[in-house]
Protein backbone atom coordinates (compact mmCIF):
# COMPACT_ATOMS: atom_id res chain seq x y z
CA UNK A 1 0.00 0.00 0.00
CA UNK A 2 1.38 3.79 -0.80
CA UNK A 3 0.61 5.83 2.31
CA UNK A 4 0.72 8.77 -0.17
CA UNK A 5 -2.28 7.66 -2.09
CA UNK A 6 -4.36 7.42 0.58
CA UNK A 7 -3.76 10.75 2.10
CA UNK A 8 -6.17 13.27 2.45
CA UNK A 9 -4.98 17.33 1.71
CA UNK A 10 -3.25 18.92 4.61
CA UNK A 11 -6.26 18.92 7.46
CA UNK A 12 -8.95 21.93 8.23
CA UNK A 13 -8.30 23.54 11.30
CA UNK A 14 -4.75 21.34 11.35
CA UNK A 15 -2.17 23.98 13.04
CA UNK A 16 0.62 21.48 11.65
CA UNK A 17 0.63 19.09 8.77
CA UNK A 18 2.74 16.69 7.63
CA UNK A 19 1.82 14.77 4.05
CA UNK A 20 4.11 11.50 2.65
CA UNK A 21 7.51 12.81 5.01
CA UNK A 22 10.45 10.30 4.18
CA UNK A 23 13.66 10.91 5.87
CA UNK A 24 16.96 8.41 5.84
CA UNK A 25 19.89 7.89 7.66
CA UNK A 26 22.62 6.12 4.92
CA UNK A 27 20.50 3.37 4.06
CA UNK A 28 17.90 3.05 6.87
CA UNK A 29 14.87 4.31 6.62
CA UNK A 30 13.99 5.90 9.38
CA UNK A 31 10.60 7.66 7.63
CA UNK A 32 8.43 5.72 4.95
CA UNK A 33 5.42 8.41 3.87
CA UNK A 34 4.39 9.27 7.36
CA UNK A 35 1.34 11.65 7.78
CA UNK A 36 -0.35 13.43 10.67
CA UNK A 37 -2.33 16.63 11.52
CA UNK A 38 -1.75 18.70 15.05
CA UNK A 39 -4.53 20.37 15.39
CA UNK A 40 -4.68 23.67 17.41
CA UNK A 41 -4.79 22.95 21.30
CA UNK A 42 -4.85 19.24 20.80
CA UNK A 43 -2.25 16.86 23.21
CA UNK A 44 -1.38 13.98 20.51
CA UNK A 45 1.23 11.13 21.00
CA UNK A 46 2.60 9.67 18.84
CA UNK A 47 3.67 6.02 20.24
CA UNK A 48 5.29 3.22 18.72
CA UNK A 49 8.56 0.56 19.47
CA UNK A 50 11.92 1.94 19.40
CA UNK A 51 13.42 2.62 15.64
CA UNK A 52 9.41 3.16 14.14
CA UNK A 53 10.96 7.03 13.55
CA UNK A 54 9.46 8.78 16.58
CA UNK A 55 12.14 11.32 16.75
CA UNK A 56 12.78 11.36 13.23
CA UNK A 57 9.60 12.74 12.57
CA UNK A 58 8.84 14.95 15.58
CA UNK A 59 12.49 16.46 14.53
CA UNK A 60 10.82 16.87 10.48
CA UNK A 61 7.68 18.33 12.22
CA UNK A 62 10.03 21.06 14.53
CA UNK A 63 11.86 22.23 11.89
CA UNK A 64 14.88 20.57 13.77
CA UNK A 65 15.35 18.43 10.56
CA UNK A 66 14.31 18.56 7.01
CA UNK A 67 12.87 15.57 5.49
CA UNK A 68 14.11 14.41 2.25
CA UNK A 69 11.04 14.27 1.03
CA UNK A 70 6.78 15.07 1.55
CA UNK A 71 5.47 18.36 3.13
CA UNK A 72 4.87 19.75 6.67
CA UNK A 73 3.01 23.04 6.95
CA UNK A 74 2.74 25.67 9.67
CA UNK A 75 -0.80 27.44 9.30
CA UNK A 76 0.22 29.05 5.50
CA UNK A 77 3.67 28.26 5.56
CA UNK A 78 5.89 25.09 4.69
CA UNK A 79 8.83 24.24 6.64
CA UNK A 80 10.55 23.18 3.52
CA UNK A 81 10.37 26.44 2.02
CA UNK A 82 11.41 28.79 4.54
CA UNK A 83 15.09 30.29 5.04
CA UNK A 84 17.27 29.40 7.98
CA UNK A 85 16.32 32.46 9.32
CA UNK A 86 12.61 31.74 9.82
CA UNK A 87 12.92 28.28 10.38
CA UNK A 88 15.29 29.38 13.75
CA UNK A 89 12.64 32.19 14.79
CA UNK A 90 9.42 29.59 14.61
CA UNK A 91 11.84 27.31 16.64
CA UNK A 92 12.61 30.37 19.48
CA UNK A 93 9.07 32.04 19.28
CA UNK A 94 5.88 29.72 18.14
CA UNK A 95 7.74 26.07 19.27
CA UNK A 96 8.89 24.54 22.31
CA UNK A 97 11.08 21.75 22.63
CA UNK A 98 11.16 18.94 25.61
CA UNK A 99 13.71 16.31 25.32
CA UNK A 100 14.07 12.99 27.56
CA UNK A 101 16.87 14.44 29.43
CA UNK A 102 16.35 18.45 30.07
CA UNK A 103 19.20 19.84 27.61
CA UNK A 104 19.55 22.45 29.85
CA UNK A 105 22.81 24.74 29.65
CA UNK A 106 25.05 23.64 33.09
CA UNK A 107 26.35 26.44 33.13
CA UNK A 108 22.97 28.43 33.53
CA UNK A 109 20.91 28.45 36.77
CA UNK A 110 17.28 27.23 36.26
CA UNK A 111 16.45 31.06 35.69
CA UNK A 112 18.26 31.61 32.96
CA UNK A 113 17.66 28.56 31.32
CA UNK A 114 14.28 29.71 31.09
CA UNK A 115 14.89 33.36 30.69
CA UNK A 116 17.15 32.01 27.55
CA UNK A 117 14.53 31.66 24.85
CA UNK A 118 12.87 35.56 25.94
CA UNK A 119 16.42 37.41 25.79
CA UNK A 120 17.20 35.60 22.15
CA UNK A 121 13.45 36.57 21.11
CA UNK A 122 15.27 40.51 22.22
CA UNK A 123 13.23 40.68 25.50
CA UNK A 124 15.05 42.25 27.90
CA UNK A 125 16.91 40.70 30.93
CA UNK A 126 14.30 42.37 33.99
CA UNK A 127 11.24 41.64 32.47
CA UNK A 128 12.56 38.06 31.14
CA UNK A 129 13.61 36.79 34.76
CA UNK A 130 10.32 38.17 36.20
CA UNK A 131 8.30 36.39 33.44
CA UNK A 132 10.89 33.33 33.81
CA UNK A 133 10.10 33.11 37.66
CA UNK A 134 6.71 33.35 36.61
CA UNK A 135 6.96 29.93 34.65
CA UNK A 136 9.13 28.51 37.33
CA UNK A 137 6.62 28.89 39.97
CA UNK A 138 3.76 27.36 37.86
CA UNK A 139 5.75 24.26 37.26
CA UNK A 140 6.39 24.19 40.67
CA UNK A 141 9.87 25.18 40.65
CA UNK A 142 10.35 28.22 41.81
CA UNK A 143 12.67 26.97 44.31
CA UNK A 144 15.23 25.94 41.91
CA UNK A 145 15.47 29.44 40.56
CA UNK A 146 19.02 29.75 41.51
CA UNK A 147 20.15 25.92 40.97
CA UNK A 148 22.33 24.58 38.40
CA UNK A 149 20.96 21.52 36.56
CA UNK A 150 23.98 19.15 37.67
CA UNK A 151 21.91 20.50 41.34
CA UNK A 152 18.63 19.03 40.33
CA UNK A 153 16.65 15.93 39.95
CA UNK A 154 15.34 14.63 37.00
CA UNK A 155 11.76 15.80 37.79
CA UNK A 156 13.35 19.29 38.85
CA UNK A 157 15.19 19.44 35.69
CA UNK A 158 12.12 18.30 33.28
CA UNK A 159 10.08 20.77 35.07
CA UNK A 160 12.55 23.68 34.50
CA UNK A 161 12.97 22.67 30.77
CA UNK A 162 8.77 22.70 30.31
CA UNK A 163 9.01 26.03 31.81
CA UNK A 164 11.87 26.71 29.43
CA UNK A 165 9.54 25.26 26.50
CA UNK A 166 6.88 27.06 27.66
CA UNK A 167 8.03 30.88 28.21
CA UNK A 168 7.41 32.23 24.41
CA UNK A 169 3.91 31.36 24.71
CA UNK A 170 4.60 28.62 21.76
CA UNK A 171 1.28 27.71 20.14
CA UNK A 172 2.85 23.91 19.64
CA UNK A 173 5.10 21.88 22.20
CA UNK A 174 7.15 18.96 21.34
CA UNK A 175 7.66 16.55 23.82
CA UNK A 176 10.56 13.53 23.34
CA UNK A 177 10.09 11.12 25.79
CA UNK A 178 9.04 13.81 28.35
CA UNK A 179 9.33 10.85 31.28
CA UNK A 180 11.61 8.62 30.20
CA UNK A 181 14.22 8.98 32.51
CA UNK A 182 12.06 9.68 35.62
CA UNK A 183 10.55 7.23 38.05
CA UNK A 184 6.38 6.86 37.83
CA UNK A 185 5.55 9.54 40.22
CA UNK A 186 7.83 12.24 39.14
CA UNK A 187 6.83 10.92 35.61
CA UNK A 188 3.50 11.76 36.66
CA UNK A 189 3.67 15.29 38.30
CA UNK A 190 5.87 15.84 34.90
CA UNK A 191 3.17 15.18 32.57
CA UNK A 192 0.22 16.22 34.99
CA UNK A 193 2.07 19.75 34.86
CA UNK A 194 2.68 19.81 31.14
CA UNK A 195 -1.17 18.63 30.52
CA UNK A 196 -2.48 21.12 32.33
CA UNK A 197 -0.44 24.44 31.78
CA UNK A 198 -1.03 23.24 27.68
CA UNK A 199 -5.05 23.03 28.31
CA UNK A 200 -4.84 26.07 30.10
CA UNK A 201 -2.69 28.19 27.45
CA UNK A 202 -4.13 26.38 24.63
CA UNK A 203 -1.25 25.32 23.89
CA UNK A 204 -0.91 21.84 21.21
CA UNK A 205 1.62 18.88 22.24
CA UNK A 206 3.06 16.21 20.32
CA UNK A 207 3.94 13.97 22.23
CA UNK A 208 6.02 11.00 21.66
CA UNK A 209 6.25 7.79 24.05
CA UNK A 210 7.00 4.13 23.82
CA UNK A 211 4.83 4.25 27.14
CA UNK A 212 1.21 3.29 27.39
CA UNK A 213 0.85 5.57 30.59
CA UNK A 214 2.29 8.24 29.41
CA UNK A 215 0.21 7.93 26.35
CA UNK A 216 -2.77 8.39 28.17
CA UNK A 217 -2.69 12.01 28.99
CA UNK A 218 -3.64 13.02 25.04
CA UNK A 219 -6.69 13.50 23.89
CA UNK A 220 -5.57 10.79 20.87
CA UNK A 221 -3.22 8.51 20.06
CA UNK A 222 -1.25 7.15 16.60
CA UNK A 223 1.07 5.02 16.19
CA UNK A 224 4.12 4.48 14.30
CA UNK A 225 5.08 1.01 12.73
CA UNK A 226 7.81 1.05 10.03
CA UNK A 227 8.62 4.79 9.62
CA UNK A 228 4.42 5.69 8.61
CA UNK A 229 1.54 6.89 10.98
CA UNK A 230 -1.21 4.40 11.98
CA UNK A 231 -4.62 5.75 13.58
CA UNK A 232 -5.59 4.12 16.71
CA UNK A 233 -8.61 5.26 16.95
CA UNK A 234 -10.64 1.91 17.41
CA UNK A 235 -13.36 3.15 14.53
CA UNK A 236 -10.77 3.12 12.13
CA UNK A 237 -9.36 0.28 13.11
CA UNK A 238 -12.63 -1.73 13.41
CA UNK A 239 -12.74 -0.48 9.57
CA UNK A 240 -9.74 -1.85 8.98
CA UNK A 241 -9.91 -5.28 9.80
CA UNK A 242 -13.49 -5.44 7.92
CA UNK A 243 -11.70 -4.37 4.87
CA UNK A 244 -8.71 -6.70 5.08
CA UNK A 245 -11.11 -9.72 6.16
CA UNK A 246 -13.42 -8.49 2.94
CA UNK B 1 -12.83 -8.03 46.38
CA UNK B 2 -14.04 -9.55 49.58
CA UNK B 3 -17.40 -7.51 50.36
CA UNK B 4 -17.99 -9.51 53.43
CA UNK B 5 -14.73 -8.78 54.87
CA UNK B 6 -14.63 -5.06 54.15
CA UNK B 7 -17.86 -4.42 55.60
CA UNK B 8 -17.19 -6.56 58.74
CA UNK B 9 -13.91 -3.75 58.43
CA UNK B 10 -15.96 -0.65 57.79
CA UNK B 11 -18.47 -2.03 61.21
CA UNK B 12 -15.19 -2.07 63.26
CA UNK B 13 -15.37 1.37 63.42
CA UNK B 14 -18.69 1.37 65.14
CA UNK B 15 -22.31 0.46 65.07
CA UNK B 16 -23.99 1.17 61.68
CA UNK B 17 -26.59 0.30 59.53
CA UNK B 18 -26.61 -0.74 55.59
CA UNK B 19 -27.70 2.43 54.03
CA UNK B 20 -24.59 3.95 55.66
CA UNK B 21 -22.52 1.14 54.77
CA UNK B 22 -22.83 1.23 51.33
CA UNK B 23 -22.16 4.90 50.98
CA UNK B 24 -18.53 4.32 53.26
CA UNK B 25 -18.25 1.17 50.80
CA UNK B 26 -18.71 3.28 47.86
CA UNK B 27 -16.09 6.01 49.25
CA UNK B 28 -13.36 4.48 50.45
CA UNK B 29 -13.09 2.46 46.89
CA UNK B 30 -14.87 4.73 44.29
CA UNK B 31 -13.51 2.81 41.14
CA UNK B 32 -14.65 -0.46 42.27
CA UNK B 33 -18.28 -1.85 41.00
CA UNK B 34 -20.34 0.03 43.17
CA UNK B 35 -22.69 -2.37 45.97
CA UNK B 36 -25.99 -2.88 45.15
CA UNK B 37 -28.05 -2.27 48.28
CA UNK B 38 -29.45 -6.01 48.29
CA UNK B 39 -26.04 -7.11 48.51
CA UNK B 40 -25.44 -5.38 51.65
CA UNK B 41 -28.27 -6.33 53.27
CA UNK B 42 -28.12 -10.31 52.24
CA UNK B 43 -24.52 -9.84 53.46
CA UNK B 44 -25.11 -8.52 56.84
CA UNK B 45 -27.61 -10.99 57.34
CA UNK B 46 -24.97 -13.56 56.67
CA UNK B 47 -22.19 -12.50 58.94
CA UNK B 48 -25.41 -12.34 61.51
CA UNK B 49 -26.03 -15.96 61.05
CA UNK B 50 -21.90 -16.66 61.26
CA UNK B 51 -21.86 -14.81 64.28
CA UNK B 52 -19.07 -12.59 62.94
CA UNK B 53 -21.88 -9.41 63.26
CA UNK B 54 -25.01 -9.12 65.72
CA UNK B 55 -28.03 -6.90 65.59
CA UNK B 56 -27.66 -3.81 67.58
CA UNK B 57 -31.22 -2.33 68.02
CA UNK B 58 -32.70 0.03 65.68
CA UNK B 59 -32.48 3.57 65.10
CA UNK B 60 -35.14 6.07 63.19
CA UNK B 61 -33.80 9.78 63.28
CA UNK B 62 -37.47 10.86 62.28
CA UNK B 63 -37.39 8.37 58.95
CA UNK B 64 -38.18 5.00 58.75
CA UNK B 65 -37.03 2.15 60.96
CA UNK B 66 -33.09 1.46 60.17
CA UNK B 67 -31.20 -1.88 61.70
CA UNK B 68 -27.77 -1.39 63.31
CA UNK B 69 -25.34 -3.70 62.78
CA UNK B 70 -22.29 -3.86 64.99
CA UNK B 71 -19.08 -6.45 64.48
CA UNK B 72 -18.39 -9.21 67.57
CA UNK B 73 -15.45 -10.61 68.88
CA UNK B 74 -15.57 -13.49 66.39
CA UNK B 75 -15.96 -10.55 63.87
CA UNK B 76 -13.08 -8.74 64.56
CA UNK B 77 -10.77 -12.56 65.20
CA UNK B 78 -11.89 -12.98 61.50
CA UNK B 79 -11.34 -9.77 60.33
CA UNK B 80 -7.64 -9.76 61.77
CA UNK B 81 -7.28 -13.26 59.83
CA UNK B 82 -8.30 -12.42 56.23
CA UNK B 83 -6.12 -8.97 56.50
CA UNK B 84 -2.87 -10.67 57.52
CA UNK B 85 -3.35 -13.71 54.28
CA UNK B 86 -1.45 -13.59 51.55
CA UNK B 87 -3.37 -12.56 48.85
CA UNK B 88 -2.06 -15.64 46.12
CA UNK B 89 -0.36 -14.30 43.24
CA UNK B 90 -2.27 -15.18 40.21
CA UNK B 91 -2.37 -18.76 40.48
CA UNK B 92 -4.16 -19.47 37.22
CA UNK B 93 -3.57 -17.49 33.96
CA UNK B 94 -6.84 -16.23 32.73
CA UNK B 95 -6.31 -14.18 29.75
CA UNK B 96 -9.18 -13.94 27.63
CA UNK B 97 -7.06 -11.97 24.57
CA UNK B 98 -4.75 -14.71 24.44
CA UNK B 99 -8.05 -17.08 24.28
CA UNK B 100 -9.60 -15.21 21.76
CA UNK B 101 -5.60 -14.32 19.59
CA UNK B 102 -5.25 -18.28 19.93
CA UNK B 103 -8.90 -19.50 18.89
CA UNK B 104 -8.59 -16.82 15.50
CA UNK B 105 -5.58 -18.50 14.57
CA UNK B 106 -6.88 -21.94 14.98
CA UNK B 107 -10.07 -20.76 12.98
CA UNK B 108 -8.48 -19.14 10.24
CA UNK B 109 -6.29 -22.23 9.48
CA UNK B 110 -9.95 -24.12 8.68
CA UNK B 111 -10.60 -24.38 4.70
CA UNK B 112 -13.90 -22.01 4.15
CA UNK B 113 -16.63 -24.45 3.71
CA UNK B 114 -19.23 -24.43 1.30
CA UNK B 115 -21.74 -21.83 1.93
CA UNK B 116 -20.06 -19.78 4.38
CA UNK B 117 -19.18 -16.20 4.20
CA UNK B 118 -15.74 -16.74 4.07
CA UNK B 119 -15.03 -14.04 7.37
CA UNK B 120 -12.18 -14.99 9.29
CA UNK B 121 -11.39 -13.39 12.99
CA UNK B 122 -7.83 -11.96 12.17
CA UNK B 123 -5.82 -12.13 15.12
CA UNK B 124 -3.65 -9.35 14.19
CA UNK B 125 -6.67 -6.88 13.81
CA UNK B 126 -8.06 -7.84 16.56
CA UNK B 127 -5.00 -7.08 18.99
CA UNK B 128 -4.86 -3.79 17.58
CA UNK B 129 -8.79 -2.68 17.86
CA UNK B 130 -8.10 -4.00 21.45
CA UNK B 131 -5.42 -1.82 22.13
CA UNK B 132 -7.56 1.17 20.90
CA UNK B 133 -10.29 0.01 23.17
CA UNK B 134 -7.38 -0.18 26.40
CA UNK B 135 -5.85 3.54 25.26
CA UNK B 136 -9.43 4.87 25.45
CA UNK B 137 -9.88 3.27 29.22
CA UNK B 138 -6.77 4.36 29.99
CA UNK B 139 -7.06 7.68 28.89
CA UNK B 140 -10.48 8.04 31.00
CA UNK B 141 -8.71 6.98 33.74
CA UNK B 142 -6.00 9.59 33.28
CA UNK B 143 -8.21 12.38 32.87
CA UNK B 144 -10.03 11.07 36.35
CA UNK B 145 -7.04 10.88 38.53
CA UNK B 146 -5.47 14.42 37.31
CA UNK B 147 -9.21 16.41 37.63
CA UNK B 148 -8.28 19.26 39.76
CA UNK B 149 -9.33 18.06 43.68
CA UNK B 150 -9.62 14.26 42.89
CA UNK B 151 -8.87 12.76 46.03
CA UNK B 152 -5.97 9.84 46.92
CA UNK B 153 -8.45 7.17 47.15
CA UNK B 154 -9.65 8.09 43.14
CA UNK B 155 -5.99 8.14 42.10
CA UNK B 156 -4.88 4.96 43.91
CA UNK B 157 -7.69 3.02 42.35
CA UNK B 158 -6.89 4.50 38.98
CA UNK B 159 -3.50 3.83 39.04
CA UNK B 160 -4.34 0.44 40.49
CA UNK B 161 -6.32 -0.29 36.59
CA UNK B 162 -3.90 1.92 34.85
CA UNK B 163 -0.81 0.13 35.85
CA UNK B 164 -2.85 -3.16 35.31
CA UNK B 165 -4.16 -1.96 31.44
CA UNK B 166 -0.96 -0.77 30.81
CA UNK B 167 0.84 -4.50 31.39
CA UNK B 168 -2.01 -5.48 28.97
CA UNK B 169 -1.00 -3.26 26.45
CA UNK B 170 2.65 -4.56 26.48
CA UNK B 171 1.64 -7.96 26.34
CA UNK B 172 -0.42 -7.07 23.04
CA UNK B 173 2.66 -5.13 21.67
CA UNK B 174 4.95 -7.99 22.15
CA UNK B 175 2.28 -10.76 20.72
CA UNK B 176 1.67 -8.78 17.71
CA UNK B 177 5.13 -8.41 17.30
CA UNK B 178 5.70 -12.26 16.99
CA UNK B 179 1.91 -13.02 15.99
CA UNK B 180 3.40 -15.08 12.54
CA UNK B 181 5.99 -17.03 14.74
CA UNK B 182 2.65 -17.63 17.43
CA UNK B 183 0.77 -18.65 14.18
CA UNK B 184 3.15 -21.24 12.83
CA UNK B 185 3.31 -22.89 16.73
CA UNK B 186 -0.39 -22.95 17.22
CA UNK B 187 -0.56 -24.36 13.74
CA UNK B 188 2.10 -27.22 13.91
CA UNK B 189 3.50 -25.77 10.43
Amino acid sequence: MNARDEEPAPGAGALISARGLRKSYGKAEALRGASLDLHEGEILAVTGPSGSGKSTLLHCLSGITRPDDGVVTYGKESLGLLPEQRLGELRRSEFGVVFQFGQLIPELTALDNVALPLLLAGTRRGPAHREAGEWLERFGARGQAGVRPGEMSGGQSQRVALARALVTGPRAVFADEPTGALDSLAGEQVMTALVHTARETGTAVLLITHDAQTAAYADREVWLRDGAVHSASAGVLAREAVRHEG
Amino acid sequence: MSTRHVLLGLLAAGPCHGYDLKRQYDARFPQARPLAYGQVYTTLQRLVRDGLAAVDGTDSDGGPERTLYRSTAEGAHELDRWAGEITAPAPFVTNEIFAKVVVSILVAAVPVQPGQDGQKPDAAAHLRAQRAAHMERMRELTALKTAPGADLSTVLSADYALVHLDADVRWMTTTAARIDTLTAEVNGT
